[in-house]
């Protein structure tokens, strides 16, 4: 099924008056298991902007008074709630994972002819994720 | 271990088809034959009209290419028992126009490959007098990696930002880009900036790092087009913050 | 050529990922999880009063909530175009995307700030 003609391939065509254009078709992803986790690693955002609108929720509770945090805190036991959380931890955790391990990609250091093992600089991270979450948890459980 | 594979082979002639079509072809499946000897035999004793690029045969040149089972592979560095029982999908590179049979047109390849400027850019060129440029190792370390492409296109077909959007620089530009930005001979990387950190350039890659999965060099396009990233971006908030700063 | 702007919602969404994946799990596994459940014993109402009055959490909240709404908008947006090849679309999906981010933001300022 052809939908989309690229144009840029019209310029060449001059001695080649058939070229056989071939289309990605709109379920690319669902073709091969490393697209698949490419497209469930993008939506991984949609965990993230879901969690940013639930912690604006909370605050304007919290800002409204005891009644309205308490109504917040019965919609959180809810099982809408609930599930929807349980699929957001398990994205963000999936986000937090993939983010660690491309960082040593963005972030290159070369000491003399070689160049820092990708390892330490996704350990760095995973150590920083794992302090940073114990001192928050530690903080709000007291 | 079975005498014999087949391979399912992506025809296409323009003089007298409208769509593609299918071959299946049986060839013996010796243990230490790759799908570019099989293809060889094919040519040699069952079809002479099946026509495909090679060269080197040893994964230097870059020419043969093609998709095997979906996946982008030079089909001089793949063994025909790596996958028995078989049958063997072979189609030309994905994500270009198809000349014939599995020969693709590359040249929007060739194209990208110059717009991103790949020669040693210099203010002023020293006299021949004052002898060669010295690079000590590590400097030499610094680019290398990026050095060591063979533009088989292997990463285009893999990268589905290409697929979808004809017009995307690509992983191979972009890194050859680099190669030539983190040379210290080289002074030419505000040229470059203006053809690389583009809409079309490195902003349109989503990091799906397939380009780098399927490199047979390790060149790590990817990684290539992200410290990019991080380093136009670094520069574009300078112009903004800092705007005093030389052009 | 022009130059290109991507820069700029590049380096919201790269600042976006990095403090969600550094503060989100962890937030999202008390609030959402732990304590609702009962795993945990959650902060008192007051408490939570006292701790959302001071600047730094303000501050820290604030910086979260406005880097994960970019951080949503800007990969949304490219996955939209690439995964669901909306092309022709592109300005108006962006407009959503950049858009409600801001609201968000927007929100999240007023109710923390004001």
């Amino acid at each position: 099924m052809k939908f989309f003609k690229p144009d840029q391939y019209v310029i060449y065509y001059k001695g080649y008056p058939k070229l056989y254009i071939r289309v990605k078709p709109i379920f690319w992803w669902l073709k091969k298991w490393s697209s698949f986790f490419f497209i469930l690693r993008e939506m991984t955002s949609l965990a993230v902007g879901f969690y940013a609108i639930v912690l604006i929720l909370m605050i304007n509770a919290i800002n409204q008074g005891p009644e309205a945090y308490a109504e917040f805190q019965t919609w959180l036991k809810s099982p809408i709630s609930m599930a929807l959380h349980l699929l957001a931890l398990a994205l963000a955790l999936y986000h937090s994972i993939t983010w660690f391990n491309l960082a040593p990609k963005a972030m290159v250091i070369q000491i003399g002819t070689n160049k820092v093992p990708g390892f330490i600089i996704s350990g760095l991270n995973y150590g920083a994720w794992v302090a940073l979450s114990a001192l928050l948890g530690w903080f709000l459980l007291n | 271990m079975s005498s014999k594979i087949t391979l399912e082979v992506f025809r296409y002639n323009p003089e007298n088809d409208e769509e593609p079509s299918f071959q299946s072809y049986e060839v013996p499946c010796n243990k230490d034959w790759v799908i570019l000897d099989a293809l060889n035999y094919i040519k040699d004793d069952l079809d002479g009209t099946l026509s495909y690029r090679w060269s080197c045969r040893m994964g230097v040149c870059g020419s043969c290419g093609m998709m095997i089972n979906n996946e982008p592979i030079l089909t001089c560095a793949a063994f025909l028992k790596d996958y028995l029982p078989g049958p063997i999908r072979i189609e030309p590179l994905d994500h270009f126009p198809v000349v014939k049979d599995l020969i693709i047109e590359m040249s929007d390849f060739v194209e990208k490959l110059k717009r991103v400027k790949p020669w040693i850019i210099r203010e002023e060129e020293p006299s021949l007098s004052e002898g060669g440029y010295n690079q000590t190792p590590a400097q030499l370390a610094a680019y290398k990696q990026y050095s060591m492409c063979i533009n088989c296109m292997l990463c285009y077909s893999a990268c589905p930002v290409y697929g979808l959007e004809p017009e995307f620089l690509g992983p191979a530009a972009i890194a050859l880009a680099q190669r030539y930005n983190y040379d210290n001979r080289d002074q030419g990387k505000k040229e470059r900036e203006n053809v690389i950190s583009q809409d079309d350039g490195i902003w349109q890659c989503t990091f799906v790092g397939e380009c780098s999965a399927v490199c047979p060099k390790n060149v790590d396009p990817a990684g290539a087009i992200q410290r990019y990233k991080v380093e136009s971006t670094t520069n574009w908030w300078k112009s903004v913050l800092m705007p005093w700063g030389n052009k | 050529m022009k130059k290109s702007n991507e820069p700029f919602w590049w380096a919201l969404f790269g600042a976006g990922g990095t403090l969600s994946a550094f503060f989100i799990p962890i937030l999202l596994f008390l609030y959402g999880l732990a304590f609702p459940l009962g795993w945990l014993a959650e902060p008192s109402y007051e408490e939570l009063r006292s701790l959302l009055a001071s600047p730094i959490t303000k501050l820290f909240l604030f910086a979260l909530i406005f880097l994960s709404l970019f951080h949503w908008a800007h990969r949304f947006r490219f996955t939209l175009y690439d995964g669901l090849q909306v092309k022709h679309l592109n300005e108006l999906i962006a407009v959503i995307c950049y858009g409600g981010a801001l609201f968000g933001t927007l929100a999240a300022g007023w109710i923390l700030f004001i």
